[in-house]
Order: structure tokens, then C-alpha cells, then sequence
């Protein structure tokens, strides 16, 4: 075939001349896209090609806005426009004309139009809503062709939110007659679930049908939806592992038709899909592995044709074996197998086995240790992949005696890999590998510098945290503690002495840290020669300034000393007038303390990187002094934000408050940091506390407190977890280990050697030894430090972890992050929601949308009473009838409203108390049912009810004494905030008396979320601004916008407004205002900016905790969305 | 799952493109300039695999064309290397011993001819019959409008 292409290239003009093509497929020389390419092809320059690409646009463009094109015309225009788009060139003109194209077409220029517009446009093109009539109108249409093309067109890109209009139609199409519709309704529908899995929820059950199918290939479709289905919950489909496993044997055994057949090997994809539905089903399950033995066997044996598609299915098998629950025949064949890819001379079997072994080397290390000579020579193949792969081998047997060698082979690799992902990878690897392993300090501080050196500032941020981290907290004896230190000071003093302008900037970091720190340790080290060191690092020129405040904030710890002292005044006024000003802030800092040694001893002192901190934010301490300042007559603190404000306002005498004064000051303050007053305190908080890290970092410069702990004891935890999982799994079967330990001896002892240079052989079977060492008998069974035999070197010191995590429990606010009471709030009331929503748990989906409608009930009265039926009908609890009855006992005047769904409070034997709420515009109403379920007459009862939240006021005439056996008694309550809460909680006591007995008590609490009680604020601009400047109360965050090409500030309100009954008052650019009412008559007025990709909104209310609150709720459904 | 399959002739000119994931302009014309460098400063005789960002790309030569699969991590290479091997064996058999000027002056058939065959990212028919007759089938229409007809063929 190449000669062919070879040639026609070369004598590409005479050849379009010719015409005789075989098959269907013609040359279309005499066409105008065979004329547009020639032309392209006879160009010498790219400039050339421009100018002719522009002229076959500007006609393209001419034609197809002229009426009299005729369709069969347009598709051709529109393969010419497909052509150009191909070449980079954009002919976005045509878009909406292939929309046409497809709408009015016949079928053949349909099928152009549909393929125009899938490369034309992505799922979220504005355009693309006008398509869906189109796919409508072809789903519904009797040519089977059409139909097949809206279902591809529809997988191929659709509109997430117009799936529910199509979605009937396609469900329609799994029982359409033809197996090809129903092979593509399948597929359409699995891209559903892709894309929007609670959409097609309601239609698992045909989906089943779907895999029962008598076509082959509609159950092949299926497949892919299940194996989706069983990622996320293989529990649930744990019945249907037979009836995989007899349709793998039918497929093994060569049942299915002729055609399915790829090079005579039956369904080679359908096999492969079996088996990886198999081995999640089979994992951690003794009982399904054991189903599936026999037919893992049987594929084992009848793929041994000599194809990639064989191996493609072997591989799969393999992994299948060591997945599922071990059966030691089967692992045997499977070493085997993996052992002949590992030894193939193809290089992409190479590939594969190298894959496979790094699986499953874990509980198997001596397939590794049997194949460690080609593991040696992969590790030096020229091929970059190859050597990738087999490191990530190499990290997988890495122990404590091996560390160097491995740790040296990945490091040669970085200095040679080019790419970035792989840099930051391995860079991250090694890391770890140097945590957990380091066998003495030297080689743990060259390899952390060779670390940081080589991933420059690319590597993730918590490994110079964690090295630093693990540096200041020290290990069980002080004496290695001090050694480790100061050896890492004479390194990066050498380091810096020689070309300090190479290292990367996060390096640089490191390096002002340790030595601010550590350098005292070292003798005969001056502390006047680190901080001209250091202060050389201030005059390169790529220094960025966060470094500059590292190496700063090190000079001050250091200015100690008369040439110290000078080199710091230097310093500081090279820096006081910097534009920075942080780095002005740090000079100032630099200079008062190297003045003050006494205080700076307090300020900075040494050694208590332990010490646990305890950070008053609420600033307490203060508040004698405030008060006396205002009893003096001094004003009260404002916030800065409310200052430019009021100080905007003085300056322009503006007749509309609000549109003039707010973008102002809204620009002016940067909204990243919230100015709430605790903020404030928080950071002067910080300010006064030297031993926290992040401020000795400076505070604009990496958070290293809060971070979340990637790092633990064992090394790197995020990465641990899924070697964890693994491990789990592969509990070697206790039988076999002996023998397996011999035969690995016996394979360590004699390895072949063929003879063919001496020398070079004798190099590899050195690094062999070096690298398998500690991968024998000793440790065969666990290898990733589950009980590693050699003792890790940075054992962390238990008081130093124990001090750590303590700190970082007091002080989380560190990061930077909003100390507001709203914090807590959050934590707690996630914590709340899930209790809540925990009987709803499987309509997540179900219940938000009763919110929402619940919300909305004037409007969508109809909807919500079609849904509610269905909703309860969800709702997973036992007594589902009684429900349903309880909704008939609703007080007359709420009986037309749509209510919530009602929660079951509690019960006991003879009670049953639940609860439903109807949203009413000045109020909630909260109606609690008391189900008397014993056979006899609850006597003397009382109900009462509280909350610290709310103000509820009892709305039934008389409270109800009696309840008859059997039957329910109904309280109804009006219900309003007295003071706002994310969360709020309605305690309650019921007591009564059972004839004949004691009197008894149950006790309940029910959460109402905050957003039940908000509604909507109707309100004009005008209203709005003069309103807006008498509030007092106030939040600003930023939120993240919802992104969907059109208008993301009003896509976004929208779903505010939709979710939270929000009254978006006007939208000015990029800029909104919304009004809500919490009820009732607690106003909250929400400002909204587009900037920098996030949504800064700033919320006002008269009522404290109010804004707060409502921004945690705008957050959530923000979230959720 | 497969993300993309970019043609591509050993100039680095783009003959073909099939984004099965949602992708911005951008996105894509990165990808596609990633692609034909990586691909094209591969050594003779290496591996058919490459790592790209957390996706694997497997890309084979036929001819002066380049085929290029970008697959999910957890995906069987050897597999995804088959499903190009068989898209070219499709291409082979409705254009007959089929060359890059087909799919150059025909590219809008080879789109057809990819959508009978995968479809949303997974394999959706594998029998060169069955995706034969559909493109076929279709073709016949430009020919002969009478409906009736190519649907008895088609559908059997």
C-alpha cells in the first residue's frame, strides 16, 4: 500500500485526472473540493495557501447565503467548508447553514448536514439548540436511515439539558424491531448516563432487557452501560455474574455468528469487556471469583493464536486472574502468560508485560525477581516509553536496600524526559521514595536537592511543604535531627556559594527556610556569611518577589552581629520603597528587629517549629483597649470596604447611590481576602505568632500549615491508597508461599547468564543484585511497607506529629481561609445535611427538585402534586402507605398547597411522629403528625415544641389530648426565623399516657434548611441602592460561575434563582443585583460582579448572620449544580 | 473509553478528526499540534504507545498516513491498536485498496464509514459486512431515490 501512496503523491496532478477508482469511491477530480485541493497542493508557501483558503471562503460565504442554492449544492459547499475548517481555517459562517442542512435535506445532503455540524460545533454551541427539532423530527420519522442518523448525531454531541426531549423517543427506540436502531439506542442512552447518569435512571430496568437481547450486538451495547453501572456499585449487580459468565463461555466457545468474528477470533471485544465486568464483580468476593474460575481458565486456553488481539484479550485475563480472588492454577498460568510478554521480542508485548507485571507485583515479587535481566535491559531500551514503563515497575519494589539504585535510574531519566506531566510525576515519586527510604542524610538531602533542582517549579507545592515540614518536626532523636539539619545547611551553603542563579525558584524557597532557620547549628558558619549570601539571591534578576519575601523573612532571623546588622540596613532601604508591599512590609520588619535583638528573641525564637499554637482570632485580648478607645471618643472600626465607600460617596454628590458608588468600591478592594471583622483579627492574629510556618514563609508565599496531608508517616497517602486497595486483593494464598519462596530462591541463586560480552553482563547482573536485593524470600510477601523489614530512616517523632496535627487543629485558619462563624457552620450542617437527607438517599435528585418545586409552588402547583405521588413512592421507608395517608391529614388550608415530603421524626412502639412543611409566602408552615400505632387511646398529651432559632406559634385551635388507636392527630405550626442559621433545628417533646400506664416522653428534633424560609424580594434598582447603604451586615466571596458559553452571570443567577427563589433585581453587564427576604421581613441584598472567572458577590442585610448564612446556601447550590 | 482519532499524513497535515469528549477550539488545535510532533519524532521500531497528560495515545503508520487513538489509562493498548487496524481494514474494503487520497478527496465517507463503526467513544459495530452494507446502502441513494429499495438492503 505505501508504494501506491508514495507514488500518487509525487504524480498527484495526473493522477486526479484519471477516474478509475474502484468501488463506490471516486476521485472527485472534477469536483470543486477536487479543484480546492489540487489548488492547495500545488502551493509552495503557507502564505499561499492563506490567501487561496480566504478567497474559497469568501465564495463558500457568497453561495450559501443565496437563495437560489439548491440543497444538493449545499452539501457539497458544505464539504468544502468542512475542508477549510479541517485545515484551520474557521468558516464559522457556515454553521448555522449546516443546520439547515440538515433540517431540509434529503436524506443523503441530511447526512452531510449532520456530519457538518458534529465537527462544526461542541456540545455547548448556542446553535445547537436549534438542531433538536431536527433530531425530534428524524427520531420520529419512518426512514430508518434518518433515524439512525439522530442517534448518532445524538452520542455524538447533544445538549445536556435537552436530553428529557428526546429521551422518551430514544427509550422508544430499544424495542424498535431493527437491531441496528436498537444497537444505537443503547449507545445513545450509555452516553446519556456519561453525561447526565440521573437523567436515564428510571430506565435501568430496560437496560437489562437490553443485555437479555436476542442481537448479539444491542447486548454488546449494553455491556458498556453495565460496566459503568458496576464501577460505581458492584454489589448491586452481583446477581448478573452467571449470566456473564455464560454468555463469555458461549462467546469462548465460538456461538456466536461468523460475523462477529475479528481475524477468526470470536468478539474479541466483547470478550474483553466481559472480563473486566468480571473482575469488579470478583474483587474482595470469594464467592463470585469462584463462579468465574472455569471460564477464565477456558479463555486462558483458546487465546493462543499468535495475534494482538489474542494478547489484547490474554492481557485482560491476566488482570482479571489477579484481581478477583486468587486461585493458584489460574496465577500460575497467568505468570506464564505475562512471563511470555515480558519476553517477546515485539516491543509492544514488551510494552504490555512490563504493564502486567507492575500490577501485579505486589503479590507476586518473584515474577519480577524472575525476570529481573529483562527488566535491566528494558530499563536501558531506547525507547523513552519503555523506560517509563519499567520505572514504574522499579517504584513498586522499592525497599529499603534497593532505594539508591532505583532512586538514581529515575533521576538519570529525568534529566533526559521533556515532558512536563512526566517531570512532575516521577519528581513526586521520588520524593516519596526518599521519605520512606532515605538510608542515611546525606543521600536524603543530595536527592531532595537533585529533587527540587530537576522539578523546578512544576512539582506539586506539598513536597517542598512536606520536606520542610518533616525537616522542622524531626524524628525520635535529636542528635540525627541536628545532623539532618545541618548538613542540609552545609549543602545549600555550598549551593549558594557556587550558582545560586540556576536553582528554581521554589528551591530558592527552601533553601532562605532551612538556613533562617538552621544555620546557627553550624559552627563556623557567620551568620553575617549567610546573609550576604542570601542577599546576593535579591539582586538576581529572576528571583520573583515571593521568594524575595522567603529570603527576607530568613535575614531576620539572622541579623545578628555588626557586619549582620549593616548588611540588613542595606537591605532595608534598597526595599523599604519597593513597590511591593509585602516585600516593604518584610524590609520594615528586618530593620525594627535587627535594631531590637531582645525582641526579636521574642518574636523569632529558636527551635519552636514544635511548639503548638494557640491563635486568639476573636482578638478578646483587645477588647479592654477598644472599649477604652471608644469611651474616648474615637470612632468605631469600619471595615476597609465600607470606608472607600463612604469616602466614594463624599466625593461625587451621586443622585443614584447605588450603580455609582458600589462598582467603585467593589474594584477597589480586592475581593479575595473577605474583610469581615474577624478576618481582620485574624490576620493581626497571625502577625503576632512567629513559630507558625506559613508566616514565616511570609504570608503571600505557600501555605504550608492547613495543606492538606498528602504526606503521612508512610510516605505520599494520596498515591498510597489505591497500592492499598490493591494489596488488599492480593492476599497470596498461604499454601503456596513456601514453594513460591524456594523457587524465588533458587531463581535469585541462578540466573542465567548467556556469555556473550563478559563484562557488560557482569555490569547487569551487579545492578540486578542491586535492584532485586530484598525482593527475596525476606520480603515475598509485602513489599510496600505494609511490614517492612528494614526500619524506615524518618520515623516521625509521635510527640512531633502529634504536636503537628494539634496545630494545625488550632490553627486552620492559617490558610488564609474565612474564620467566620460561618466555618463551622459549614462543617457542621454538611454533616447535617447528610443526616437529613439520609432517608432520601436514593433520589438525591428526587428531593432537590421537590425543593425547588416545594419553592416554587405557585407557580408549578400542577407539576408538584404529578410529582409528589412518585417522590414518596422513592422514598425508601417501610411504611410507605402510611405516608401517603398522612398527606390526606393535612389542615384544610394547606391541603391545596404542595407540601414537602414528609420525614419521619421518631417512634416508638406506640408512636409515630413525622413532619412536612408547606412554604407559604410570609411564613413556613410545619405541620407535625402524631400516628398513634398501638391499640389503644393516647391519653393527656402534650406536645411542645422550641427552637432557638425559630418563632413558632401554634396554629390549631385546641391542642389535641387524645388520640384514638390507630389514627392521627395533627399540629400545626406557623413558623418564622428570630435569628438566622445555616441549619435551623426544631426541638420537640411529646408526652403522654397509655391508659393504664405511666406517663411517658419522646423526644425529637427536626432540621428545616435556611433556605425553606427564604422568598423572593421584589424590589426596584432604586429601592435596591437606597436600601443597599442602610444595611449593616455584611459578606463578600467569591463563588464560582457557572460556565456555559452563553452568559455565565445570568446562567448562573438563574440557577440561584431557581434553587433559592432569589429576585434577580437587574443585570448591568457584568454586574447583577438580587434581592431575597427571609421571613419574615428579614431582607439580604446580594451584589454580584463577574471578575477574573469567579463570581464576587457581596450580601448586606440588617440582620447578623444573615448574609453568612445565605452565602453557604448560594455555595451549596452553586455546588450541587 | 476513546477520547480522540486524529489521520494525519506524515507532513503533519490533519486528513481527519473525531473528538469524542466535548473539547474547546483550542483545546483541540493543541492537541492536534502535541499529536503530530509527538507522533512524527517517534524512532523507527519503538513501541506503538505514548503518554500523553493522563491519557494514553496509540498510533500506527499505513503508508504515509498516520493514525492516532487517544484512549483512557485504564484501557487495553493492544486493543485500541486493533480498532485502528480494523478501521483501515473498513476503509480498505468500501474504497478498495484504499489509499490517503481517498480518504483526502473522499474524507466526508470516512467520517460515515467512523461513525458505523464507533460510536460515543466505544465500539459499536465490528463486523466489515454489516458496516459495509450501511455506508453502501446510504450511497445508493445518490443513485436511485427510491426508498424502498435500500432499505430491504440494508436492514435484510
Amino acid at each position: 500500500m505505501s508504494d501506491v501512496v508514495e507514488k500518487t503523491l509525487t504524480a498527484l496532478p495526473s493522477l486526479l485526472s484519471l477516474d478509475s477508482q474502484p468501488g463506490s469511491a471516486k476521485l472527485s477530480s472534477t469536483s470543486k473540493l477536487g479543484n480546492l485541493i489540487r489548488g492547495i497542493t500545488e502551493l509552495t508557501s503557507k502564505h499561499e495557501e492563506e490567501k487561496l483558503i480566504q478567497r474559497e471562503l469568501t465564495s463558500i460565504k457568497d453561495q450559501v447565503s443565496s437563495p437560489n442554492t439548491s440543497m444538493r449544492q449545499m452539501k457539497e459547499l458544505m464539504v468544502r467548508a468542512i475542508y477549510c475548517e479541517m485545515l484551520g481555517y474557521e468558516a464559522s459562517f457556515s454553521y448555522i447553514h449546516a443546520i439547515k442542512l440538515a433540517q431540509q435535506g434529503s436524506v443523503l445532503d441530511k447526512r452531510v448536514g449532520y456530519l457538518a455540524v458534529s465537527l462544526f460545533l461542541n456540545e455547548s454551541h448556542e446553535l445547537l439548540l436549534l438542531l433538536v427539532n431536527t433530531v425530534l423530527k428524524d427520531l420520529q420519522s419512518t426512514n430508518l436511515i434518518e433515524v439512525c442518523m439522530a442517534l448518532t448525531v445524538v452520542s455524538q454531541m447533544f445538549p445536556k439539558d435537552m436530553i428529557p426531549a428526546i429521551l422518551p423517543l430514544v427509550e422508544d427506540k430499544l424495542n424498535h424491531p431493527k437491531e441496528i436502531i436498537r444497537r444505537k439506542a443503547v449507545l445513545a442512552l450509555y452516553k446519556f448516563y456519561l453525561i447526565a447518569p440521573n437523567q436515564v435512571q428510571h430506565i435501568h430496568n430496560k437496560f437489562r432487557k437490553a443485555l437479555c437481547d436476542k442481537d448479539p450486538g444491542v447486548m454488546t451495547a449494553s455491556l458498556h452501560i453495565y460496566l459503568q453501572l458496576i464501577k460505581e456499585n458492584s454489589e448491586g449487580y452481583k446477581d448478573l455474574t452467571a449470566s456473564f459468565v455464560t454468555i463469555l463461555k458461549q462467546v469462548v466457545g465460538g456461538k456466536l455468528p461468523m460475523d462477529f468474528n475479528y481475524h477468526s477470533v470470536p468478539a474479541p471485544w466483547l470478550q474483553i469487556q466481559l472480563l473486566r465486568i468480571l473482575s469488579l464483580l470478583g474483587k474482595n468476593d470469594q464467592s463470585t471469583s469462584e463462579i468465574m474460575y472455569e471460564v477464565l481458565d477456558e479463555s486462558l486456553r483458546r487465546a493462543e493464536m499468535n495475534h494482538n488481539i489474542t494478547y489484547a484479550i490474554l492481557y485482560e485475563c491476566v488482570k482479571c486472574i489477579y484481581t478477583i480472588q486468587p486461585k493458584s492454577e489460574l496465577l500460575e498460568k497467568a505468570a506464564k502468560c505475562i512471563g511470555n510478554f515480558v519476553l517477546s521480542p515485539k516491543i509492544n508485548l514488551k510494552y504490555l508485560g512490563l504493564k502486567a507485571l507492575t500490577y501485579v507485583v505486589q503479590q507476586d515479587p518473584k515474577l519480577a525477581l524472575q525476570h529481573q535481566m529483562t527488566i535491566i535491559e528494558c530499563l536501558d531500551h531506547p525507547d523513552l516509553i519503555i523506560k517509563r514503563e519499567t520505572l514504574e515497575l522499579l517504584f513498586r519494589i522499592t525497599n529499603g536496600q534497593n532505594v539508591t539504585v532505583i532512586v538514581e535510574k529515575m533521576l538519570d531519566f529525568l534529566r533526559i524526559s521533556k515532558d512536563d506531566y512526566t517531570t512532575i510525576d516521577l519528581v513526586g515519586k521520588v520524593a516519596e521514595l526518599a521519605e520512606k527510604y532515605a538510608p542515611d542524610n546525606e543521600w536524603f538531602i543530595e536527592t531532595m536537592n537533585t529533587v527540587f533542582s530537576l522539578g523546578g517549579d512544576m512539582m506539586q507545592p506539598d513536597i517542598p511543604n512536606s520536606f520542610l515540614k518533616l525537616l522542622s518536626e524531626g524524628f525520635d532523636s535529636d542528635e540525627e535531627d541536628r545532623k539532618l539539619r545541618l548538613f542540609a545547611v552545609d549543602s545549600y551553603v555550598s549551593l549558594l556559594q557556587s550558582e545560586p542563579n540556576k536553582l528554581p525558584q521554589r528551591f530558592l524557597q527552601v533553601i532562605s527556610w532551612v538556613l533562617g532557620e538552621y544555620s546557627h547549628l553550624s559552627a563556623e558558619l557567620e551568620p553575617a556569611t549567610v546573609m550576604t549570601l542570601l542577599s546576593k539571591l535579591l539582586d538576581l534578576k529572576h528571583t520573583s518577589s515571593e521568594t524575595k519575601s522567603w529570603v527576607l523573612m530568613a535575614m531576620t532571623k539572622l541579623c545578628e552581629g555588626g557586619v549582620a546588622i549593616s548588611v540588613a540596613q542595606d537591605i532595608y532601604e534598597t526595599h523599604s520603597s519597593s513597590m511591593d508591599t509585602v516585600l516593604r512590609q518584610r524590609a520594615q520588619e528586618l530593620q525594627h528587629l535587627s535594631q531590637d535583638s531582645e525582641l526579636r528573641g521574642r518574636v523569632l525564637p529558636r527551635d519552636a517549629g514544635l511548639m503548638p499554637l494557640e491563635v486568639d482570632s476573636s482578638l478578646s485580648f483587645l477588647d479592654g483597649f477598644v472599649s477604652e478607645a471608644l469611651a474616648a471618643g474615637a470612632a468605631p472600626y469600619k471595615p476597609p470596604h465600607q470606608r472607600q465607600e463612604e469616602l466614594a460617596q463624599a466625593k461625587a454628590l451621586s443622585l443614584e447611590p447605588y450603580s455609582l458608588s458600589l462598582p467603585i468600591s467593589m474594584s477597589s478592594c480586592s475581593i479575595a481576602d473577605r474583610q469581615s471583622p474577624t478576618l481582620m483579627s485574624m490576620s493581626s492574629g497571625l502577625s503576632g505568632d512567629s513559630t507558625d510556618l506559613s508566616h514565616k514563609g511570609g504570608s503571600t508565599t505557600l501555605k504550608l500549615d492547613g495543606v492538606k496531608r498528602v504526606w503521612g508517616r508512610e510516605g505520599y497517602l494520596a498515591q498510597r491508597e489505591p497500592v492499598e486497595e490493591t494489596a488488599q486483593v492480593e492476599v497470596p494464598s498461604p499454601l503456596r508461599s513456601p514453594s513460591q519462596q524456594a523457587e524465588a530462591d533458587s531463581t535469585q541463586s541462578q540466573t542465567p547468564t548467556p556469555t556473550v560480552t563478559p563484562e557488560l553482563e557482569q555490569d547487569k547482573q551487579q545492578l540486578a543484585s542491586s535492584l532485586f536485593v530484598g525482593l527475596g524470600s525476606q520480603s515475598s510477601v509485602c513489599l510496600m511497607g505494609k511490614s517492612d523489614p528494614t526500619p524506615q530512616r524518618f520515623r516521625r517523632k509521635a510527640q512531633g506529629r502529634a504536636s503537628s496535627s494539634g496545630a494545625s487543629e488550632k490553627t486552620p485558619t492559617s490558610l488564609g481561609s474565612t474564620p467566620s462563624p460561618v466555618d463551622n457552620l459549614l462543617c457542621n450542617s454538611l454533616l447535617d445535611s447528610n443526616l437529613v437527607s439520609e432517608p432520601t438517599n436514593q433520589t438525591p435528585q428526587a428531593s432537590q427538585s421537590l425543593d425547588t418545586t416545594n419553592g416554587n409552588c405557585h407557580e408549578e402547583l400542577t407539576d408538584v402534586k404529578e410529582n409528589n405521588p412518585s417522590l414518596i413512592h422513592n422514598n425508601e421507608e417501610p411504611d410507605k402507605p402510611k405516608d401517603l395517608c398522612l398527606s390526606s391529614h393535612l389542615p384544610t388550608e394547606l391541603s391545596g398547597l404542595s407540601h414537602s415530603e414528609i420525614t419521619p421524626l421518631c417512634s416508638n412502639q406506640s408512636v409515630n411522629l413525622s413532619a412536612c412543611h408547606v412554604q407559604k409566602e410570609d411564613s413556613l408552615q410545619l405541620v407535625i403528625f402524631i400516628f398513634n400505632s398501638s391499640d389503644s387511646a393516647l391519653q393527656q398529651m402534650q406536645l411542645q415544641v422550641d427552637s432557638g432559632e425559630l418563632k413558632l406559634s401554634l396554629i390549631t385551635d385546641s391542642p389535641v389530648e387524645e388520640v384514638r388507636s390507630h389514627s392521627v392527630a395533627v399540629c400545626h405550626y406557623s413558623v418564622t426565623v428570630k435569628r438566622p442559621s445555616v441549619h435551623v433545628e426544631v426541638l420537640g417533646m411529646l408526652s403522654y399516657q397509655l391508659p393504664g400506664g405511666t406517663p411517658q416522653t419522646i423526644q425529637f428534633s427536626h432540621k428545616l434548611p435556611l433556605t425553606t424560609f427564604i422568598r423572593p424580594l421584589t424590589l426596584s434598582t432604586e429601592e435596591y441602592g437606597s436600601m443597599w447603604l442602610a444595611f449593616s451586615q455584611d459578606t463578600k466571596q467569591n463563588l464560582t460561575l457557572i460556565n456555559d458559553d452563553q452568559d455565565p452571570l445570568t446562567t448562573t443567577l438563574n440557577v440561584l434563582k431557581k434553587k433559592l427563589q432569589l429576585h434577580v433585581v437587574e443585570i448591568i453587564g457584568v454586574e447583577g443585583i438580587v434581592a431575597c427576604q427571609l421571613v419574615q421581613d428579614q431582607p439580604c441584598l446580594m451584589h454580584c460582579r463577574v471578575h477574573a472567572g469567579t463570581l464576587a458577590v457581596w450580601l448586606r442585610s440588617p440582620v447578623p448572620d444573615l448574609p453568612d448564612c445565605l452565602l453557604y446556601h448560594c455555595q451549596r447550590a452553586l455546588q450541587e449544580h | 473509553m476513546m477520547r480522540f482519532l486524529l489521520l494525519f499524513s506524515r507532513q503533519g497535515k490533519l486528513r481527519l478528526q473525531k473528538w469524542f469528549t466535548p473539547m474547546s477550539e483550542r483545546e483541540k488545535k493543541k492537541i492536534i499540534r502535541d499529536m503530530t510532533t509527538m507522533v512524527l519524532s517517534r524512532q523507527p521500531r519503538s513501541c506503538n504507545f505514548l503518554h500523553w497528560k493522563d491519557l494514553k495515545i496509540i498510533y500506527k503508520r499505513y503508508a504515509s498516513l498516520y493514525f492516532c487513538l487517544a484512549i483512557e489509562n485504564q484501557e487495553n493498548e493492544l486493543l485500541a491498536l486493533e480498532v485502528i487496524h480494523r478501521y483501515v481494514e473498513l476503509l480498505d474494503k468500501y474504497f478498495g485498496n484504499v489509499c490517503e487520497l481517498d480518504i483526502i478527496f473522499n474524507f466526508e465517507k470516512a467520517y460515515f464509514i467512523l461513525d458505523e463503526f464507533l460510536m460515543g467513544g466505544e465500539i459499536q459495530e465490528t463486523s466489515k459486512q454489516i458496516v459495509n452494507r450501511c455506508i453502501e446502502s446510504s450511497d445508493m441513494l445518490q443513485e436511485d431515490d427510491s426508498s424502498e429499495w435500500y432499505e430491504v438492503e440494508l436492514f435484510g
